[in-house]
């Protein structure tokens, strides 16, 4: 009796003590977040305030407008959500594809293709950067959208097929043979079985394409020029030299309007979003 | 009839994987081999390349200064920030996994940061490092302390991104929170039986159980670490003060881009990744003394 009296209290305060410790460390994560949000609402000339303002006299909203408005921000966010649409959409065909021929079909030299397929993921982008930017220079791709969102439907990456083939493993076999006595060819088992039942993880996918896009730089700064086809990125990257960084405010505020498509993706799937990260880290 | 099936599903699965092999060819094998060759010439992509074997190398190694300088900083942040993200993110999943209330809540505000595209938070921390109304040194300065020139000294700039870098540990420890919840808890129970405290058990349950996923983690971030940087440091501090945060990645983009050295920046690429590959293998080799694979017995 005794013994679990003890065990208890030393839980308790265990218990007590995580608590603390972790709303500390919660704190000090929000901070920057708090941060942002009071800078984005404050007048330009409150930024300079010390001790700064937590909570801003006035609330500026008109500081998203015009930070909105400075720069054609409009045609960015269009510019960027035609890249995503057209990555996610190339990616999720192209790659439940190759995934399915991999996870399925049997044909010579599938094993080999695969290993060769998983050994391309530890090579660095870098190594392959500027031959791929040699190509589409002399396809005449730069400075279109091109060369962001075709590599997006010829496989989509290495990550993607690999993902959606660990999924499509775990599909019953008897599913595809009962389709295949009912008549169905493999291309129908894809497009009607496979790809139903993998909502969920087609979905993860789609989530993390959407992420790799929306916050692509590099792609971008290097792939366009004209900056009526710029993305939000490079739009920021702008701002940010051509105001030195003075205007704190807008800076955050065009930030902040940037981050919320992520925030509200991640509070809407973060089911999905956290059992992709946890699927793709412990494959072992 | 049954190898016709045979062909006619071989034919099939060629069909389904080739939009995946035509992209393998034209933005993997291709330009690894091409990579390769133009690694061993000039090339400015206005005039044509020429050969000049292993000139480039050779510069890089003997004569640049600045290539030594980025990697220095990149190995400096790598040597920073791997043990440091390594720790916090295992002791934070560590803590998560007591049962607590609200773990939902603590679970999504802990991932928020790693939600962040990279170009925001390069904007957000240059405004949070600001040398006089930026809130870590108001902060510092409130607690007495003197305020740190972050992103302007020397000294200062790699532990400045080192510290961004920990804000967003939450990516790591979600897989780390995965492997914890794997462990059975038969071993902890028993581990009870025999007495043991929480720090026993840590060291001689959850641990070793764990060392699988630490090894994981550890060779994603080797291979994270050498490629990162680009984005913070191109917005946050262009490489400076005095090339301070010249990151590899970016002493290469500058190379390939700004200047078109094609071949100066191939050779860099190329070193890169032996760079990488040595310490991967070596981390792999050492791992074997310190990684318990279950139903295999002890590695040692």
């Amino acid at each position: 009796m005794e013994f679990f009296r003890r065990k208890s209290v030393q839980t308790f305060t265990g218990k007590l003590l995580t608590l603390v410790v972790l709303t500390g460390g919660a704190i000090v994560i929000l901070i920057p977040f708090a941060w942002m949000l009071s800078t984005s609402l404050k007048p330009a000339e409150d930024v300079w305030l010390l001790p700064p303002q937590w909570i801003p006299k006035e609330l500026h909203w008109e500081n998203f407008v015009n930070a909105l408005t400075i720069m054609p921000f409009l045609r960015y966010t269009i510019n960027t959500l035609i890249i995503t649409t057209a990555c996610i959409i190339g990616t999720l065909l192209s790659a439940s594809l190759v995934a399915y021929g991999f996870a399925r079909l049997r044909f010579p030299g599938r094993d080999i293709l695969f290993f060769l397929l998983l050994a391309t993921m530890m090579i660095p982008g870098q190594v392959t950067l500027i031959p791929t930017f040699i190509l589409f220079k002399y396809l005449g791709w730069v400075d279109s959208f091109l060369p962001l969102t075709v590599p997006a439907f010829l496989g989509g990456g290495a990550f993607a097929v690999f993902m959606l083939r660990q999924f499509f493993m775990s599909i019953p076999m008897e599913l595809d043979e009962a389709a295949t006595i009912d008549g169905c060819s493999p291309l129908g088992i894809y497009w009607r079985i496979f790809l139903p039942l993998s909502k969920p993880a087609l979905g993860t996918l789609a989530i993390f394409v959407f992420m790799g896009c929306w916050n692509d730089f590099l792609g971008p700064l290097i792939y366009i020029n004209s900056m009526d086809k710029w993305t939000i990125t490079l739009g920021l990257n702008a701002f940010m030299s051509q105001t030195g960084g003075i205007e704190w405010n807008l800076m955050m505020a065009a930030s902040l309007v940037f981050l919320i498509p992520c925030l509200v993706i991640f509070f809407l799937a973060q089911r999905a979003f956290i059992q992709g990260i946890v699927v793709s880290g412990v494959k072992g | 009839m049954a190898s016709r099936m045979a062909k006619k599903e071989a034919l099939m699965g060629f069909l389904t994987i080739s939009p995946w092999l035509a992209g393998f060819l034209l933005f993997t094998i291709g330009p690894i081999i091409a990579s390769m060759f133009i690694s061993f010439t000039n090339w400015d992509l206005v005039t044509h390349p020429r050969w000049v074997g292993l000139d480039n190398y050779v510069h890089l190694i003997r004569d640049d200064p600045l290539f030594w300088q980025s990697l220095k900083v990149t190995l400096y942040f790598a040597i920073l920030s791997l043990p440091l993200g390594l720790i916090a993110s295992l002791a934070v999943a560590i803590l998560m996994n007591q049962n607590v209330k609200g773990i939902f809540w603590f679970r999504t505000i802990y991932y928020l940061p790693a939600v962040m595209p990279a170009v925001a938070a390069a904007i957000l921390w240059r405004w949070i490092f600001n040398n006089d109304f930026g809130i870590l040194n108001v902060l510092l300065r409130f607690l007495g302390l003197q305020g740190l020139h972050w992103l302007t000294d020397p000294r200062w700039v790699v532990p400045a991104f080192v510290i961004m870098g920990l804000w967003s540990v939450g990516g790591g420890m979600l897989i780390y929170l995965a492997g914890l919840q794997g462990i059975p808890t038969q071993l902890y129970e028993a581990a009870d039986l025999d007495g043991a405290g929480s720090w026993k058990k840590f060291l001689n349950v959850t641990l070793p159980m764990m060392s699988p996923v630490i090894l994981y983690n550890l060779i994603m971030g080797i291979i994270g670490s050498f490629q990162a940087g680009f984005t913070t440091s191109y917005i946050m501090t262009s490489g400076g003060p005095n090339n301070a945060s010249m990151f590899y990645v970016l002493y290469l983009y500058i190379n390939a881009f700004e200047r078109f050295k094609m071949g100066y920046a191939s050779a860099q690429a190329w070193l890169l990744f032996l760079i990488v590959l040595l310490i991967t293998f070596l981390v792999f080799k050492k791992s074997q003394a310190w990684v318990y694979y279950e139903g295999s017995g002890r590695a040692r």
